[in-house]
């Protein structure tokens, strides 16, 4: 997914950019409402994370003029201040969430999920492999006519594995994947949750193989 | 001079002690003046009997003879037995009447009634004595005495009593109705003002325009300038919070994003759960500064309701479609029981906002993976609620009144990170709309219930 991300703090900003590559998506940066207007008016994104205290104004004009320009790319405020104060100020300006710092990249992907799922239709977010299509917004697995619906943390981990089918994931990077920071869980759940997995491929044309010592991995059949 | 007590009934005390000593001023001078005018009213009836009495005097052969005119007596004739004496008498001796009846003490000169007053027979008389000469030598010279006992005046003098009693008593009274009626007039400016700054709303902080009479105007100077330091202050507060938050929240972001991407980098177990850790402990300072400012914005508010109305069908639903993206993360299912319609209150929809996430946000932090929160709103005739259940842990033994103070946390909160203020914030916001927060455990098996109760307008 393509993502602008207009944040004032050159470390936050570059911090969040290097995160959001890692998970494989594009990032352009703007530290002000000028650079982000420049950025939106050339560049079609899927969505925006817009930081509310910037140096040439306030994040809610650039959420105005953007609501104004007939531009439907949802938006994402990152708020720093008082959760009292803020909040209902920018969601009524038309931002579709808000997230407040610090936050925990887990708990970002799965709002702009969330709000992509429900702006709906427009962006799509499926990986295939060997048969098996993943459809990220819809929470679903498709293969061979059926439609498995999953849960948020099968289907998280589906994608870690949909994105590096044929090879072996360990169980230290499925945890991380998976569990936020504060969740304190063993390395065992993962093998509760590969389970839970292989039972919802039942009949897939791919399966999920133990590699034992190592890991796990997606093969095609 | 006494600071305490109050003006109005000072100023009452002072007019009313004025009123007091006209008061027996003038019931002495009324008494004085009729006293006088009863007195001499009995003075000038003896006189002109004496003088009656004296015009009779004829003198025959030498000799002074008499005839009593009983016109004379009659005209002292009067509704209170009042005796009246008389004595006639010449060169000592006494022609008719009573003998006994002293002379009078002073030197009299001739037609010039001379008055005393005595005591004869036992009672107080009024006693005029009138001389007239007859001829030249002294033997015709005679002497006229009337008395009369005072009893009549002595009644009539009661009267006056009476009378100037009432006269200093009605005055006595009118002029304290009068005083108690200027003291509460000039008073009334300061009603006026208290009026003034009680009746506005608590945020209502704009300067005083009452009309105030000279005394009042620098109290409401005074005032004005208390209301415009108040007003600074409280802005400072609520720019202070913000920007305390601020400041506080982006470098631990910055410094949690980093960590993060240190942490995918890492390889070695070891350095990774260090990195846990100090990811953890930056949650944990994040969550504690955002829900103290919290608190504090949010009893900054209840002092300054801003209400407004609100369709808390609306508002419960925003909440949980907010909070829902961190219920999935961990696969915790958010069931919605709401009404259909909208259900309409008043209220400061901000601070209801806050109370409601931080109640959620508790239930969510506090389950277990893969379990339900039911998020129930029920109306009542009074009243209408916000119950969150849940199937964590629940509150274990603690102290359940307990846990809405501030900082106080569960007995079995473990290894969950928090401040301690979530249940607090709900129950300010809670009692700022004249509502309650009730905890309990969850009627539907473990768990803790956790219900807002507002009361209807």
């Amino acid at each position: 997914m393509r993502f602008l991300l207009i944040e004032d703090n050159p470390k936050l900003s570059q911090a969040i950019a290097e995160r959001l590559s890692l998970d494989g998506h594009a990032v352009d940066r703007a530290g002000t409402i000028r650079a982000a207007s420049d950025c939106v008016a050339v560049t079609e994104y899927d969505l925006i994370l817009l930081d509310i205290m910037l140096p040439d104004g306030d994040g809610r004009s650039f959420l105005r003029a953007h609501r104004n320009s007939a531009r439907d790319t949802p938006v994402i405020v990152l708020t720093a201040r008082s959760e009292v104060s803020d909040r209902v100020g920018s969601l009524d300006l038309g931002a579709d969430d808000y997230i407040t710092k610090p936050f925990d990249f887990a708990e970002l992907e799965a709002r702009c999920r969330a709000v992509l799922r429900r702006r709906g239709g427009a962006a799509r977010n499926e990986r295939a492999f060997g048969g098996a299509v993943l459809d990220s917004l819809r929470a679903e697995l498709r293969f061979g006519g059926r439609c498995v619906p999953l849960r948020n943390r099968e289907l998280r981990m589906f994608e870690v594995f949909f994105a590096a089918p044929n090879r072996v994931l360990s169980k230290a990077h499925l945890m991380e994947r998976l569990f936020s920071f504060s969740d304190d869980v063993s390395e065992n759940a993962i093998e509760v949750y590969v389970a839970r997995l292989r039972k919802r491929l039942a009949g897939a044309p791919v399966r999920i193989e133990t590699v034992r010592g190592l890991g796990y991995r997606l093969v095609a059949e | 001079m006494k600071v305490r007590g109050s003006i109005r009934r000072r100023l009452f005390l002072q007019l009313s002690g004025v009123a007091a000593i006209l008061s027996v001023a003038l019931f002495l001078v009324v008494r004085a003046v009729a006293q006088r005018a009863a007195e001499g009213t009995q003075d000038d009836i003896l006189a002109a009997s004496a003088t009656a009495i004296a015009d009779s005097l004829r003198t025959e052969g030498g000799r002074v003879t008499l005839e009593l005119p009983y016109s004379a007596l009659s005209m002292l004739g009067s509704l209170h037995e009042d005796r009246v004496f008389y004595r006639v008498e010449t060169a000592g001796r006494t022609l008719t009447g009573y003998d006994d009846l002293p002379p009078p003490s002073d030197p009299l000169e001739p037609d010039r009634p001379a008055f005393d007053t005595y005591t004869y027979r036992g009672d107080e008389v009024r006693a005029v004595t009138v001389l007239r000469n007859l001829g030249t030598s002294r033997e015709f010279s005679v002497a006229v005495t009337v008395a009369q006992t005072r009893l009549g005046l002595a009644a009539i003098s009661r009267r006056i009593t009476a009378t100037a009693t009432a006269v200093g008593v009605g005055f006595f009274l009118l002029a304290s109705a009068l005083s108690l009626l200027t003291a509460n007039q000039a008073l009334a400016p300061i009603g006026r003002l208290t009026r003034a700054v009680t009746r506005r709303g608590p945020a209502d902080l704009r300067p005083l325009n009452e009309v105030t009479p000279v005394e009042l105007q620098p109290l409401a100077r005074a005032l004005n300038g208390f209301i415009a330091r108040l007003r600074s202050a409280l802005a400072q507060t609520e720019d202070f919070i913000a920007e305390a938050a601020h400041r506080v929240r982006t470098p631990l972001a910055t410094v949690r994003a980093q960590a993060e991407l240190v942490h995918r980098r890492l390889d070695d177990p070891d350095h990774r759960r260090a990195l846990r850790e100090l990811i953890r402990t930056i949650d944990e300072s994040a969550r504690s500064a955002g829900q103290m400012l919290d608190h504090a914005m949010v009893s900054f508010r209840s002092e300054n309701l801003a209400r407004s109305r609100l369709d808390l069908v609306e508002l419960v639903d925003q909440i949980c479609s907010r909070l829902a993206p961190a219920a999935e993360l961990r696969d915790i299912e958010m069931k919605r029981d709401l009404p259909e319609g909208p259900v309409r209150m008043e209220g400061d929809g901000i601070l209801l906002q806050a109370a409601l996430n931080n109640i959620l946000d508790n239930a969510i932090k506090y389950s277990p993976e893969d379990s339900r929160i039911a998020v129930i709103l029920t109306e009542e005739e009074r009243e209408v609620s916000v119950a969150v259940r849940d199937n964590g842990r629940g509150f274990g033994d603690s102290d359940l009144a307990a846990l809405t103070r501030r900082y106080a946390r569960g007995a079995n909160t473990g290894d969950v990170v928090g401040s301690g203020l979530g249940l607090t914030i709900a129950n300010v916001v809670a009692q700022a709309h004249g509502g309650r927060l009730e905890i309990s455990a969850n009627p539907e098996g473990g768990g803790a219930c956790v219900s807002l109760h507002l009361p209807r307008p």
